[in-house]
């Protein structure tokens, strides 16, 4: 059996309380446990080094039919970054939506071993799980779309929240998901008529129920089933100036859901839904108020959409969000409808720091994430690919932990954004400990993954090993070299095989993929009603729609004990 | 001011991007066939493939003698000094180039002078498709420069032109200056179908026949000439369209009147 020692390493374990303790971890068949043979083990000498757990990533795309298609209409975009295969790993392209493979072994590189994909049409579940089994390295799950979801909305319509919880775990066997997102609620059905929704209370056309119930209902469905994770919501209004009202609005209706100890919703990438000002002449930040909201409230959750200046590819199932993207760049647009379930929209954009509306996006992200106090409420994300390529985070690291790089790179931006931001005025600098929460312990708390985010006895041995010594190194003072050791890992861990060393990959293994096995006192019966309504409106007949088991390279199935 | 001559007619392509006199500066002709190229899938040393000699001072910095039409990236992203090709030459020929001289005294193949920023390029026989256009799916088109074809040009040239000019001496393919924001593109004799789709700025001369102009150009007047760049006017009549209004565009196209009689009883009444 495999036993291993790591020697000597500063350890940060925040959901343990350890905070840089000079300690040893013991791993044996994949798990952390409390110690091993000195002799036999095989030891790895981290003197001077940064242990962590596995990094966790709450929100990235990764697969799908949306990132596939994001490709396709981007040869420009891997020309630029081309990957030979080596003995051991296979050839790809990068760079903002790079291939299955590089895309598991650039995660690796930088210490992550557990990654979540955000946004899974129903009807493209077969497809992602076929791309996900092919990302080496990492253990995924994907959260199916189900705010616009026709049954969903007919339930909550009825008012039929327990019919909609036993439908909602049925979706999650069915897609193998893992969590409830929801997109614009509302919003992407009325895209189907070419229309949207401007705020919680707009009705949906031809439900007649309005964003605040889609989000409110769920999200009790959420409680009653009792999923690890939250519901995963994308707001109304999203990247639309002025839309922070919508924000706080949304934030405010699920006050009402709430119970003490767990959060109810994970608002994602909310850097894009903080903006503040009526048009993109006077736009500015609402971190400021969106923050004080977040201190003064505990009920949900959130992660950056940290705006990287690079080349990227913006994909969302927000089809009319896509659609005002592509008004104000011209650039090339795909638009899709997803039948009956949601839509999406891709569009090519180069965030720039001389323009001053990229520049002051850049701003709120970091505005966000420094002045929300908690750590365990706010994750570091850049929503890959929509607001930079994922391989980026140490510069975010680098920006959350010094002063002087964000600085730095302010100096650089737009005059007007200089001016607007609120940086100059933080001086707040995270520290080794709540760059962990931040980075893994946090998202897999809030994703509730009982054995990732942590080194303590029982949990998964997934470690990320860092070149720093915090003793020595002040990575507020030197973030370049704190930026080179978090993009190189001096090993990452998975279950308890290295995988990379000094920043290479050095073996492959495949991930597993996590997904819901829901177990309800009374299941769905999937009714002649239901098979009909599949005959008539979907491309795809209920036979051939749920993911079989064999589509599942790795199953990883969790099982849920529902309260309905 | 090396000469180099094919040793064999390459089967494969050979990507040699570094026959570039930036590359060459400074190395003698030892170090110079020390150089690695790749034929197809086979990295080899350019001394594998290539005569290599050296001549006096006077000569430009490359010349190749021979058939080249496989050899593809010559000149890539080269910032000064000066190629000739006496043969035909491969695609990418000076692509990204930000300054400097190439001459073919042959035939130039697809994407030559794609998203050039600066220099000269002058072919003395027909350019391939893309001529001057960026790679797929890109809109980071030509910046800078000029280019010059004495003969005919393929399909998709000057795409996404953002600046510089295109001087045709012969017959231009269907989408020439596709998307173009800025800059010049004239062809001195017949421009195939789509001309200027998509152009948003910019400007495309066509002294010959248009063999069909889009609808979403709107006629704006008569002109008696057209300037190219401010070495090169040319005498017209023209038609000057605006267009394109799918796009809100801006850019114009000079039609011939002469040349183009089947133009005049659809917009001579709009005059």
């Amino acid at each position: 059996m495999t036993e291993m020692l790591i020697k000597n390493s500063f350890v940060f374990d925040p959901l343990n309380g350890i905070n840089g303790e000079k300690m040893d971890i013991a791993i044996k068949d994949g798990k952390i446990i409390e110690s091993v043979n000195d002799r036999s083990a095989k030891i790895i000498d981290a003197t001077g080094l940064t242990v962590m757990p596995g990094a966790v990533d709450i929100h990235t795309h990764i697969a799908g039919g949306e990132v596939n298609t994001g490709r396709m209409i981007r040869p420009e975009d891997h020309i630029k970054d081309v990957v030979r295969k080596t003995a051991l790993t296979r050839s790809g392209t990068g760079y903002s939506i790079p291939s299955t493979f590089v895309t598991g072994y650039r995660y690796s590189k930088m210490g992550y071993t557990t990654v979540m994909n955000p946004s899974m049409a129903p009807l493209g579940a077969k497809h992602t799980h076929e791309e996900l089994n092919d990302i080496p390295l990492l253990d995924k799950a994907s959260y199916p779309l189900l705010g616009d979801w026709w049954f969903v909305l007919e339930y909550l319509q009825k008012g039929d929240l327990d019919g909609c919880a036993r439908h909602v775990a049925w979706m999650m066997e069915t897609t193998k998901g893992y969590a409830i997102k929801i997109v614009n609620p509302g919003g992407l059905e009325s895209w189907g008529f070419g229309r949207n929704v401007h705020s919680i209370d707009d009705p949906v056309p031809n439900f007649g129920i309005t964003p605040r119930e889609i989000i409110c209902g769920l999200a009790k469905v959420n409680k009653m089933l009792n999923l690890p994770h939250s519901i995963h919501l994308h707001t109304n209004n999203l990247g639309i100036p002025g839309n922070y009202v919508t924000t706080l609005e949304t934030m405010k209706a699920l006050e009402s859901v709430a119970t003490e100890g767990k959060p109810v919703c994970h608002i994602t990438h909310l850097q894009f839904s903080s903006f503040a000002g009526d048009n993109w002449g006077n736009m500015r930040s609402a971190a400021e108020e969106i923050s004080k909201y977040i201190n003064a409230h505990n009920h949900m959750t959130f992660d950056m959409g940290q705006i990287i200046f690079t080349d990227t590819t913006t994909m969302t199932a927000d089809g009319p969000f896509e659609y005002t993207l592509y008004q104000l760049s011209g650039h090339k647009w795909v638009n899709s409808d997803v039948e009956t379930e949601t839509s999406g929209g891709i569009i090519p954009m180069r965030y720039k720091r001389k323009s001053a509306v990229n520049a002051t996006q850049w701003s709120i992200g970091l505005e966000l994430a420094l002045l929300v106090k908690d750590p365990w409420k706010m994750f570091m994300t850049t929503d890959h690919p929509n607001a930079g390529p994922f391989f980026k985070y140490p510069k975010i690291i680098a920006w959350l932990t010094s002063r002087k790089a964000r600085m730095a790179t302010l100096k650089k931006c737009h005059k007007k954004a200089q001016r607007k931001s609120l940086l100059p005025s933080i001086n707040r600098e995270l520290s080794l400990y709540e760059l962990a929460i931040v980075t893994r312990a946090g998202q897999a708390k809030a994703l509730g993954l009982k054995d990732k985010g942590h080194l303590g006895v029982g949990a998964d041995a997934d470690v990320a090993i860092y070149n720093i010594n915090p003793e020595k190194l002040d990575i507020a003072q030197k973030y370049k070299t704190a930026r080179r050791a978090f993009g190189n890992a001096a090993y990452t861990i998975k279950d308890g095989i290295v995988v990379v060393k000094d920043g290479e990959v050095v073996q492959h293994v495949d991930g597993k993929t996590m997904w819901l096995d829901v177990e309800a006192s009374e299941e769905l019966k999937v009714d002649e009603d239901m098979k009909r309504k599949f005959k008539q409106y979907w491309t795809v007949e209920y036979e051939n729609y749920p993911v079989f088991d064999h589509y599942v390279k790795i199953s990883d199935p969790i099982t849920v004990k529902a309260s309905v | 001011m090396i000469v180099l001559t094919p040793l064999k007619k390459f089967q494969f392509p050979v990507q040699a991007e570094n026959i570039s006199p930036d590359v060459f500066q400074g190395k003698s002709v030892k170090k110079i066939a020390s150089l690695t190229v790749w034929e197809g899938n086979k990295q080899k040393k350019l001394g594998d493939l290539f005569k290599i000699e050296e001549t006096p001072a006077e000569a430009p910095d490359i010349t190749i003698n021979g058939d080249a039409s496989e050899v593809r990236r010559v000149g890539q992203g080269m910032k000064t000094g000066e190629i000739i090709i006496n043969g035909n030459a491969g695609m990418h020929l000076g692509e990204k180039m930000a300054g400097g001289k190439i001459t073919v005294n042959g035939n130039a193949s697809g994407w030559t002078g794609s998203s050039m920023k600066k220099g000269l390029i002058e072919i003395h026989g027909d350019a391939s498709d893309y001529l001057a256009s960026p790679y797929r799916g890109s809109s980071e088109g030509m910046r800078g420069g000029k280019i010059v074809v004495d003969g005919n040009v393929g399909s998709d040239s000057g795409c996404y032109l953002r600046g510089g000019e295109i001087i045709i001496k012969g017959n231009s393919g269907p989408f020439l200056g596709f998307h173009i924001s800025k800059g010049a593109i004239y062809v001195e004799k017949n421009a195939g179908p789509r001309l200027g789709a998509n152009m948003t700025g910019g400007k495309i001369i066509v002294s010959g026949v248009v063999e069909d102009l889009m609808p979403t150009f709107t006629v704006d007047g008569v002109k008696k000439k057209a300037k190219v760049d401010d070495d090169l006017k040319v005498e017209g009549p023209f038609y000057v369209f605006l267009g394109d209004l799918a796009e809100h565009g801006n850019g114009k196209l000079f039609i011939s009147q002469p040349s183009n009689p089947q133009l005049g009883p659809i917009y001579d009444k709009y005059l």
